[in-house]
């Protein structure tokens, strides 16, 4: 049975809690600045807020419960998503759920974490049983043994090669440039890229998404109401959650997009060749690679060939990640599943902070989230077009 | 290639010291069931009783069928590296001490992926090799893949050989020689490659031919001990303490009578004095400073062995009180184990079957020849292991005890073993 559609849901207030290499505040700050910069964008009083669905890693022990009290909200509707790069897309489909059944009119989506000095070791050491029990005591390596792993197989299995993901890479910094709240100022070359020191064997460094503070937000509501605020938007056309997708798979070569991406097609009545910009998550490039494949861009195992193919800067042939992305702007913990989906409404409702993807209709973002033992368990894409 | 462990260098005082760190050891409890069999040197998964699936993590229910019906069976460890990395940047600080780190994802010809270290030996993937069960050194099962065939020691690849206590190069103290077993113990290790062993002599009136032949190996330097003397265990710490990397405990009084075979408590006392207090009076003295030196370069301290007996796991009849000495001084092992784990200096413990000495003339064989009981020290030591049962009446035993100590307590107390 195909899920209904999403109507007239549309996302709007585009928020971004600048973000920060390290950060003597906690968590609560930076989600409380978000709903802070939400209801200033919507210029409405904190009480109209009556849905809220947050993601974050360090608000424990905390949950999106402690957080209403926090922040003085009364809500009639509230979830937590610990689902981290997927977070996003995950809370945008439970939210425009909400909004259509009229459980909330106006939900705030906020995801953010704090990072103190030590806090990304803390965190990665206790991420889940599995991990803890079976791939951290193995050199306490983190998400960088995950996706060393997952890269040296994708490249010996499909060809693909060092130049290919540092085109990905370089590109998305000539993106973080002219984005004022990217944390990487400097441009990177593939020189850069390709001598940069090794982290874990084939990754070196600019493989690896920088840890850092921030949160990101935005909010879910009908379009009427959006109107009645004067608040520009994107609409919402599509959006679809895979979690432990291919279990059988004896290493992750493809995430569960493959599963779901004819339904997201179908349900948005547009297809792969009608999307003008791709916002994916992208804390290693590889995983940008599987997305391409399962989004429908390329062929299984043709990521490498798609890549040659094409450019990737905001005005080349495949917009791609157009804030810079996780790798050039830097990974805020959960808000990380939600920056793709804040740049694709700047995008698609002319508030970009860089450059803007001419004409652009129809913006695809995709999460990926969860290293839970050996893969990454779960996914998820939305599919926004312009008002 | 094998590598042989090279004599470390005279210290430098000027030089950093390195201090001890250790692999994270938090596990969820079921997890504990790797390390359990790892401590023994098997590798174990869980297996569903009711659909047959292995399983990997480990886990509270069956990954296809939801059965609550696990249980721990032993596995070949045949499978398939399918990637790898070397690690060049790790977050705790024991692996940032020691990088780079080779790590593989591995497919078990049972069906489930393991994350493991990889020996050096291993080629590039894909490749076959087969999977091991070793100790880190926080005491927590490691997986480790190993050439599919070749069977290369773990001690031959430079990272892996710190989840060993390989006696090559090493000092070690071996508590008693006057006993068979403890003359057996000290060649042994000198055969291994030992670097420098003191022998521990009690009751120096005694003549012992044996003994004396020992004084002729050039690693051997005899050293007055008597463990049921205070000041005669503080004394030898203090002179030798802060040099000794292994400790072995191969001291040991053994009167084989039965509760009801003579009257007074003295013997046992004895027996008690040695076996039990003896092991207290060492640990006291020798244990702090063994923690102190745990990460002290390649001269640093690293394990204590205690010979203990299989008698300690269930009482037998026949060596009453010898069996709740041993006993007692398993439980004190224990306590050992937890005070030395968190510097990461491994507590091995054997647990032989009635040996070929004076003690045991009126058990039945198989006995254990002193000498096989000393190859299997050294072995443990070259392995990766913290329990030991050598021979077969161990082994017997062990797999009794393990199946039903009701059984086990019975069958022993009614004929003899």
């Amino acid at each position: 049975m195909a899920a209904r559609g999403y109507d007239d849901v549309v996302l709007a207030a585009p928020v971004t809690v600048p973000y920060v290499r390290y950060s003597t505040h906690g968590a609560h700050w930076f989600l409380g600045r978000a709903v802070a910069g939400l209801i200033a964008a919507a210029k409405i009083p904190k009480r109209q807020i009556d849905g809220l669905a947050v993601a974050s890693f360090t608000l424990a022990p905390d949950t999106a419960v402690g957080l209403t009290q926090h922040l003085g909200l009364t809500l009639r509707w509230l979830d937590h998503v610990p689902m981290g790069g997927a977070s996003g897309i995950v809370s945008i489909r439970r939210a425009a759920r909400a909004v259509q059944g009229g459980d909330a009119e106006i939900v705030a989506c906020v995801g953010g974490d704090t990072n103190h000095t030590d806090s990304f070791r803390r965190n990665t050491a206790n991420f889940s049983q599995f991990a803890q029990d079976a791939v951290y005591p193995y050199g306490s390596g983190g998400p960088n043994t995950s996706f060393a792993l997952l890269t040296a197989y994708y490249m010996r299995r499909h060809g693909a090669t060092r130049e290919d993901f540092g085109k990905l890479c370089v590109a998305q910094r000539t993106n973080a440039l002219e984005n004022p709240l990217a944390l990487f100022k400097k441009p990177l070359t593939l020189a850069d890229y390709l001598n940069a020191r090794l982290v874990a064997d084939p990754l070196r460094l600019f493989d690896c998404v920088m840890p850092c503070a921030g949160a990101e937000g935005f909010l879910v509501m009908r379009r009427g109401t959006a109107e009645k605020l004067g608040l520009p938007f994107a609409r919402l056309l599509g959006a679809v959650e895979r979690h432990n997708a291919f279990p059988a798979d004896p290493i992750q070569d493809r995430g569960g997009w493959a599963l779901d991406r004819d339904a997201l097609y179908a349900q948005a009545g547009v297809g792969p060749d009608d999307i003008d910009f791709l916002e994916t998550y992208d804390d290693y490039p590889v995983i940008n690679v599987l997305q391409f494949e399962g989004l429908g861009f390329c062929p299984e195992g043709g990521g490498a060939e798609f890549i040659r193919a094409n450019s990737f800067e905001v005005a080349g042939s495949f917009p791609f990640n157009t804030s810079g992305g996780q790798l050039s702007v830097g990974q805020a913990g959960a808000a990380g599943g939600h920056l793709g989906i804040v740049e694709a409404i700047r995008q698609l409702s002319g508030q970009t902070l860089g450059a803007r993807v001419p004409d652009a209709r129809h913006g695809l973002i995709s999460g990926f989230g969860m290293i839970n033992y050996d893969r990454g368990i779960c996914s998820g894409a939305a599919l926004l077009a312009a008002a | 290639m094998a590598q042989v462990v090279k004599r470390p260098k005279r210290k430098n005082p000027v030089e950093r010291t390195r201090l001890p760190t250790l692999p994270p050891a938090t596990r969820s409890r079921v997890a504990l069931g790797l390390t359990a069999a790892a401590a023994r040197g098997r590798f174990e998964l869980q297996v569903c009783r009711d659909c047959g699936a292995v399983q990997y993590p480990p886990r509270e229910v069956c990954r296809i069928c939801l059965s609550q019906r696990l249980f721990w069976r032993r596995q070949d460890g045949m499978g398939e590296l399918i990637s790898d990395t070397t690690l060049h940047a790790a977050q705790e600080l024991f692996f940032r001490e020691r990088l780079p780190w080779r790590i593989g994802d591995v497919r078990l010809d049972s069906g489930v992926n393991v994350i493991a270290y990889v020996h050096h030996n291993v080629g590039a993937p894909p490749c076959r090799i087969r999977i091991e069960a070793a100790l880190d050194r926080s005491g927590q099962a490691a997986l480790v893949a190993m050439p599919e065939r070749g069977r290369p020691a773990l001690s031959d690849d430079p990272k892996l050989r710190e989840m060993t206590c390989n006696p090559r190069a090493r000092k070690i103290l071996v508590t008693d020689g006057k006993s068979a077993v403890g003359q057996a113990v000290a060649r042994a290790l000198a055969a291994a490659g030992a670097d420098l062993i003191w022998i521990g002599m009690a009751e120096p009136w005694k003549k012992s031919a044996g003994f004396d032949a020992l004084r002729e190996l050039p690693q051997a330097k005899v050293v007055p001990l008597d463990v049921t003397d205070s000041r005669s265990v503080r004394e030898l710490a203090g002179e030798i303490g802060g040099k000794v990397d292994i400790l072995v405990n191969t001291s040991d009084c053994h009167r084989a009578f039965s509760l009801a075979a003579r009257r007074g408590v003295e013997t046992a006392q004895l027996e008690m004095d040695v076996n039990y207090f003896g092991l207290l009076r060492l640990a006291q003295e020798f244990a702090p400073t063994l923690k102190a030196r745990a990460a002290d370069g390649d001269a640093n301290a690293i394990a204590w062995v205690n010979v203990l007996s299989v008698f300690a796991l269930s009482n037998y009849p026949p060596h009453g009180t010898y069996s709740a000495s041993k006993a007692a001084a398993w439980s004190l092992s224990q306590n050992l184990r937890a005070d030395l784990r968190p510097a990461g200096v491994r507590v091995i413990n054997l647990f032989p079957g009635p040996v070929d000495d004076e003690w045991d003339q009126l058990e039945m064989p198989p006995k254990l020849s002193p000498a096989a009981l000393a190859a299997a020290l050294v072995q443990s030591l070259q392995g990766s292991v913290e329990d030991v049962y050598p021979g077969d009446v161990a082994q017997d035993w062990l797999a009794r005890n393990l199946e039903s100590p009701k059984t086990l307590e019975r069958e022993l107390g009614e004929f003899d073993r």
